[in-house]
């Protein structure tokens, strides 16, 4: 009963979406104020509609409701609750189902906290965010029910149990932050065809936009960070990151909404790069669903595959071709009269906000061209991948420039600055620079040119980043309480990268690996450690059977950790997963996992992974960052209205 | 600087940046594709002796053998009408099984895969799509599916 109510609201939840992308834009058009005011109403009865639906796939994955097909094939009585739960996002039908969950949860937020917003560009905002909502409803209601129910007499006693993968806290969590993050950029994406059909893009818009690509952003960098950390921990293989399709259409869509963060940064404070930002905004959107094209469609092979039905591929194909070829043929056709205003030297804050925009984007098309290149080259019946030694040499090279540009940029003033000043400011910090890279030389063997200027751009960022904050507020407590909060944001995302750019150093160039076949009593050494193998034995678990080895990770004879990696078997889905032990310090991670059987030994692999902690906190840094800067007073007042325009132009700081 | 003059310099750093990024993917593309092979294909091509490749087809019954205390794993991939045998030192993927679809990179050398990784893959249902379409290729696909005792292929996207 509980699942046709779902089922029903979802088809209401279409309903209304249909009515909430039509009739709020021709009154827009019209001028009917009764019309537009229909907005808002719809999009939160749309969110309520769609939360009916979720609560009731989630009733049903609790109770173990295996009459709905969805469950049958998903859960097992014997999953334990928190896995009960995330298995409702566990799997396709699920997991599009959250996708419009969080659509229809940021077109209500703007239905309801949206009051402030002129009249006009809110109606159609949600209108164009309701259009999206239709595309997605109707392919989850045609091509993935989550709702299909099991003939009476075939209903199975118990479940097909959720992919023992999955089954992880890291993992849990790891889709709702992504989709937060991915369905987020869809509000950008509405404002700005929203904005293109206003033929109006202004401080007041930017200032709208920000805070929700801000949110997406910070979102998504949790996502992408647990799907990593999950990766690195659960997979067993040590690394973080491989340049794998699932990873990239990610990736392409965060590096997307990093440039359309600080382009709308520019048309908040100065009114200038407008159309570009607009711009930005459709592709931000636009990589999101290709990201959800090239994993649910299965047309690249990739090491985080799951199956994937092909039909549905095509539909998702049919969304991402209607919204991006009709927002760029609407952008190409309304964009040109975006006049632009606030006009700079190449030489100031704009100018490097710029320069940073463009190699971004010009990274971004790199990072495209590699996921999709095997696809292309398919078409003239080629058969390649292309893997991580390309990104690594075409993606990496052009960041540097930017990271260096990043470390000025904030000592330059808005409209025209001198770099020389800047620079002098900076002699310190580039002695510095070069010392740890010098250092850096002398401490490391292998990869060093690239460790020198990775942990050199790391240290450069810092400085720059801690360069601007003592001169903007001389480290007077006083003038720290006067500093915007988005300005703290700025410092604390920025040494955030810092830290992660060191991290990544560390971790993709250092790390240390060895795979051999381990006796009890038997001892190895890795990065300093010798770690002794006490025994092997098998513990149950509450759903599967364990085989835990136990080390013990000694340095200088003095007892550091003792490490259990498991290989656990899990009876109802009948696959294995490996547990690694991870031992995490401030300089890097001791890692150990244990393998079959072989000879009268196992084989075990043990890794010591340098300076990986830093890749997560340096993230939670920036996310911390972005945070910060989304409760800065101007975003908590409310925006301004149109009225109040020309003054809000002037910059703010 | 004339407005003219500014702009030039934005579209100069853009192309400059489009430029470095085209080179850098040229001589990128040169080392780092690494082109698929089914092992039919590994013994009726030419197979470069020094680069490196992907060999995907399904894991042969009753050919994998961990044989000593080295760390050494053997195993044969076959696309049901020839078999290339693979040498792989480490742990293998949680789901890599007899009968099943795998993807190995490495080199070949001396008629043997030298696999330095080899794919894993989250779900038992997932089949690459090179390994169907060398399959397919060979005219076993249908049969590999009658063999396939799954129900229906659940798909479980995890992003």
């Amino acid at each position: 009963m509980i699942t046709e109510i779902g089922h029903f609201a979802l088809i209401l939840a279409l309903c209304v979406a249909i009515a909430q992308s039509v009739v709020p834009m021709v009154g827009a058009q019209r001028g009917n104020t009764a019309w537009m005011d229909f907005a808002a109403p719809a999009s939160i009865g749309q969110l309520f509609l769609v939360g009916v639906s979720f609560a009731a796939l989630t009733h049903a994955y609790v109770t173990s409701d295996f009459s709905v097909l969805n469950v049958a094939a998903n859960s097992h009585t014997d999953k334990p609750m928190l896995y009960k739960v995330s298995g409702v996002w566990g799997n396709h039908e699920g997991s599009m189902l959250l996708w419009v969950l969080i659509l229809a949860l940021f077109g209500g937020a703007v239905g309801m906290f949206g009051r402030n917003l002129p009249p006009g560009l809110k109606a159609r905002a949600l209108a164009v965010q309701a259009m999206v909502a239709v595309g997605f409803l109707l392919f989850v209601l045609f091509t993935s029910n989550p709702f299909e129910r099991i003939p009476a007499e075939m209903v199975p006693l118990n479940g097909r149990g959720l992919n023992p993968l999955l089954q992880d806290p890291g993992l849990a969590f790891h889709p709702p932050f992504l989709y937060l993050g991915y369905v987020g950029f869809s509000m950008a994406f509405s404002f700005a065809i929203a904005a293109l059909i206003e033929g109006r893009v202004d401080a007041a818009w930017a200032r709208w936009v920000r805070p929700w690509t801000l949110a997406a952003w910070c979102f998504l960098t949790v996502g992408i960070a647990l799907g990593s950390w999950w990766a690195y921990y659960e997979l067993g293989w040590g690394g973080w990151w491989y340049w794998d399709p699932v990873e990239n259409a990610s990736f392409m869509p965060w590096l997307a909404g990093t440039a359309l963060l600080h382009s709308a940064l520019v048309v908040e404070k100065r009114d200038g790069l407008k159309a570009w930002t607009v711009f930005l905004a459709i592709v931000t959107f636009g990589l999101s669903l290709l990201g959800t094209f090239l994993v649910r469609s299965g047309v690249l092979s990739s090491v985080h595959a799951f199956a994937t039905d092909p039909t549905r591929g095509v539909f998702i194909l049919a969304l991402l071709l209607i919204t991006i070829a009709g927002s760029l043929a609407l952008f190409a056709w309304r964009g040109p009269s975006m006049k632009a205003g606030g006009l700079f030297q190449p030489i100031s804050r704009e100018g490097s906000l710029l320069f940073n925009n463009l190699l971004m984007s010009v990274g971004t098309a790199t990072v495209l061209l590699g996921t999709l290149f095997p696809l292309l080259a398919q078409a003239f019946d080629y058969k390649v991948s292309v893997g991580p030694p390309f990104f690594n040499s075409v993606f990496v090279p052009l960041m540097v420039p930017m990271i260096v540009a990043m470390g000025i940029g904030p000592l330059l003033s808005w409209k025209r600055a001198d770099l020389m000043p800047a620079l002098k400011r900076l002699w310190f910090v580039a002695a510095m620079t070069l010392g740890a890279a010098a250092l850096t030389g002398v401490m490391v063997g292998e990869y060093l040119v690239m460790s020198m200027v990775g942990i050199g751009l790391a240290v450069w960022l810092a400085g720059g980043t801690l360069a601007e904050f003592v001169g903007r507020t001389r480290l007077s407590p006083k003038r720290m309480a006067h500093t915007p909060r988005s300005a703290w944001g700025m410092t604390l995302a920025h040494l955030g990268l810092a830290v992660a750019i060191a991290g990544m150093t560390g971790a993709g160039l250092w790390e240390q690996e060895r795979v051999l076949v381990m006796r009890t009593g038997e001892t190895a050494s890795i990065g300093g450690f010798d770690l002794t193998l006490d025994g092997v034995d098998s513990r149950p678990g509450p759903n599967y059977e364990a085989t835990r080895g136990t080390f013990t990770a000694r340095r200088d004879g003095d007892e550091v950790v003792v490490l259990t990696p498991e290989k656990r078997i899990y009876p109802v889905e009948g696959r294995p997963t490996s547990e690694a032990a991870i031992h995490s310090m401030l300089a890097g991670d001791l890692y150990a996992v244990i393998g079959d059987p072989q000879g009268d030994g196992h084989v075990v692999r043990l890794y010591w992974n340098p300076l990986v902690p830093w890749m997560w906190v340096g993230c939670l840094i920036m996310v911390a960052g972005g945070t910060l800067s989304l409760t800065d007073r101007r975003y908590r007042i409310g925006a301004p209205r149109r009225s109040r325009l020309r003054a809000a132009a002037q910059p703010a700081e | 600087m004339k407005r003219k003059h500014k702009r030039l310099t934005f579209v100069a750093i853009g192309l400059l940046a489009l430029g470095v990024a085209t080179a850098l993917i040229l001589t990128a593309f040169e080392d780092s594709i690494v082109f698929f092979y089914s092992p039919t294909q590994m013994i009726e091509q030419d197979v470069p002796p020094d680069r490196r490749l992907r060999l995907g087809g399904l894991v042969e019954e009753n050919s994998v053998a961990r044989t000593d205390n080295s760390g050494f794993v053997r195993f044969k991939v076959t696309d049901m009408v020839h078999s290339t045998p693979v040498v792989y030192e480490g742990i293998l993927p949680d789901l890599f099984r007899e009968g099943q679809g795998v993807v190995a990179e490495g080199r070949l050398i001396d008629g043997v895969f030298r696999a330095d990784e080899v794919l894993a893959k989250h779900d038992e249902n997932y089949m690459p799509p090179e390994v169907a379409d060398a399959l397919k290729e060979s005219g076993k696909w249908e049969e590999f599916k009658g063999a396939m005792t799954q129900g229906d292929p659940s798909a479980m996207p995890a992003n």
